[in-house]
């Protein structure tokens, strides 16, 4: 399958990128989200620019927190031992995104950028407390991740606007973990369960959950966290979690004739234990 | 546009129109027909290829996102007439039935066990999610890529 026809220009700065793109462009890094769209004729811009070798946007450094540039491939996150000691959850996520060749080229900007509501790394992203950074030709800004996803496919992006990274907070003094139910087909998650837990002894003393792929967008589930938060982690408040999460996304279900919106609800209490469970160890 | 791309250890410039992918330019610019086109959808692994070493779905690449770099297809893998070792345990192993996938497999499994030597054979399994064969079953594929990674770990 070939795309629309296009311009194409690879771009050496930040800079000359938003320089160089225009009105109906879109950026290019590994391009394992844009082009399978382009080749099904989903998306035809008329010009994509080439960032993906752009040095500056590329790599992870932690100091305090983890920045991770939004071309590193999910490969590369998933292999960083900082991204491993600082937020678990995310090196999981980025280890289970498509196959081991996807994750070679595939980038977490392209993959946030694209906002598929069925891949892993935004539902971590919105439970850890992540934030994007994104420059324009007017400045830069940052975004927290639950304000960037704003719905199906869709971001806080701005046409022009260029994402140059991600930070996150330093978790390694919490405990997280994503357990997903994957697609038996595409391995997508059907539910994705992101959790980032601070513990007090036996105590939780705070909760953070997302929940993705059962949604149009990746959803902070504050019902959820109320529910944990406070609690032994016992039966009953995973319980009354696993409610409250089915209430936490009722606004934003998705589903199709294999999995319909009802059966991913119930499925998204279901793995909220699992990923408590899996994170509290 | 012009793209310069080292292919088998052969530099190979062409003027290519941008939305070319990588497959294409290799199939119908190079004669390079080894790798194959399944799916089209960055799932099946058919037109697996190495780029700068790394495992690549080539249907899901630009020609021009190559320009530079080194690409090694199934046609480069031998080395002085001799073929690769994931070749002979593809061979010695019947690890294949119509062949269709087996470039893709052995590209993918190529790079895998130098990542991985001694993989164990659920590590082996587990990695060959991306590559889809209909035919056999998986289980004369697996027998090869353990076999090459028992030796790439000093085994027998």
């Amino acid at each position: 399958m070939w795309p629309n026809k296009f311009d194409y220009q690879r771009a050496d700065s930040v800079d000359q990128a938003l320089e160089l793109i225009g009105e109906e462009g879109k950026f290019l890094a590994g391009g394992h989200s844009l082009l399978p769209v382009m080749k099904l004729r989903l998306s035809a811009p008329e010009q994509l620019v080439d960032i993906g070798r752009i040095d500056s946007l590329r790599g992870i450094s932690a100091n305090g927190g983890l920045r991770i540039g939004a071309t590193t491939t999910h490969a590369e996150i998933a292999a960083s031992s900082d991204v491993q000691s600082m937020c678990a959850a995310l090196a999981d996520a980025c280890g289970g995104v498509g196959d081991q060749a996807v994750r070679n080229f595939g980038t977490i900007g392209g993959n946030i950028a694209h906002a598929d509501p069925a891949s892993d790394p935004p539902t971590v992203l919105v439970a850890c407390g992540a934030t994007v950074n994104i420059q324009g030709a007017d400045g830069s800004r940052s975004v927290a991740a639950q304000d960037f996803f704003v719905d199906l496919f869709e971001t806080d992006l701005e046409d022009g606007e260029l994402i140059t990274g991600i930070n996150l907070p330093n978790c390694s003094d919490c405990q997280c973990a994503y357990v997903k139910f994957p697609h038996p087909a595409s391995r997508y998650a059907i539910v994705g369960v992101a959790v980032c837990l601070k513990m007090d002894g036996g105590t939780c003393t705070q909760a953070d959950v997302a929940v993705g792929g059962a949604t149009v967008k990746a959803v902070k589930c504050a019902g959820a966290e109320a529910a944990l938060a406070g609690s032994s982690l016992d039966d009953a408040a995973l319980n009354a979690a696993a409610d409250m999460v089915k209430a936490d996304i009722a606004d934003w279900l998705a589903g199709d004739v294999a999995y319909p919106e009802s059966y991913r609800q119930q499925m998204a209490g279901v793995y909220l234990k699992r990923a408590v469970k899996a994170a509290a160890g | 546009m012009q793209i310069s791309v080292t292919v088998n250890g052969v530099v190979q410039e062409r003027d290519v129109d941008p939305r070319t992918l990588l497959v294409h330019f290799l199939r119908e610019e190079l004669d390079l027909t080894g790798t194959k086109i399944g799916c089209d959808t960055s799932q099946c692994g058919a037109c697996t290829v190495h780029l700068d070493g790394k495992a690549l779905k080539s249907c899901t690449l630009l020609a021009a996102q190559a320009d530079g770099t080194n690409v090694t297809t199934i046609e480069g893998l031998a080395l002085d007439g001799e073929h690769h070792p994931m070749q002979t345990a593809f061979w010695e192993n019947h690890g294949l039935q119509c062949g269709y996938c087996t470039p893709g497999m052995i590209m993918a499994t190529t790079a895998f066990v130098e990542d991985n030597p001694g993989a164990s054979e659920e590590a082996i399994r587990h990695n060959l999610e991306g590559n889809i064969c209909r035919c056999t079953g998986y289980h004369n594929i697996v027998k090869a890529v353990k076999q090459v990674a028992d030796a790439a770990a000093g085994g027998d």
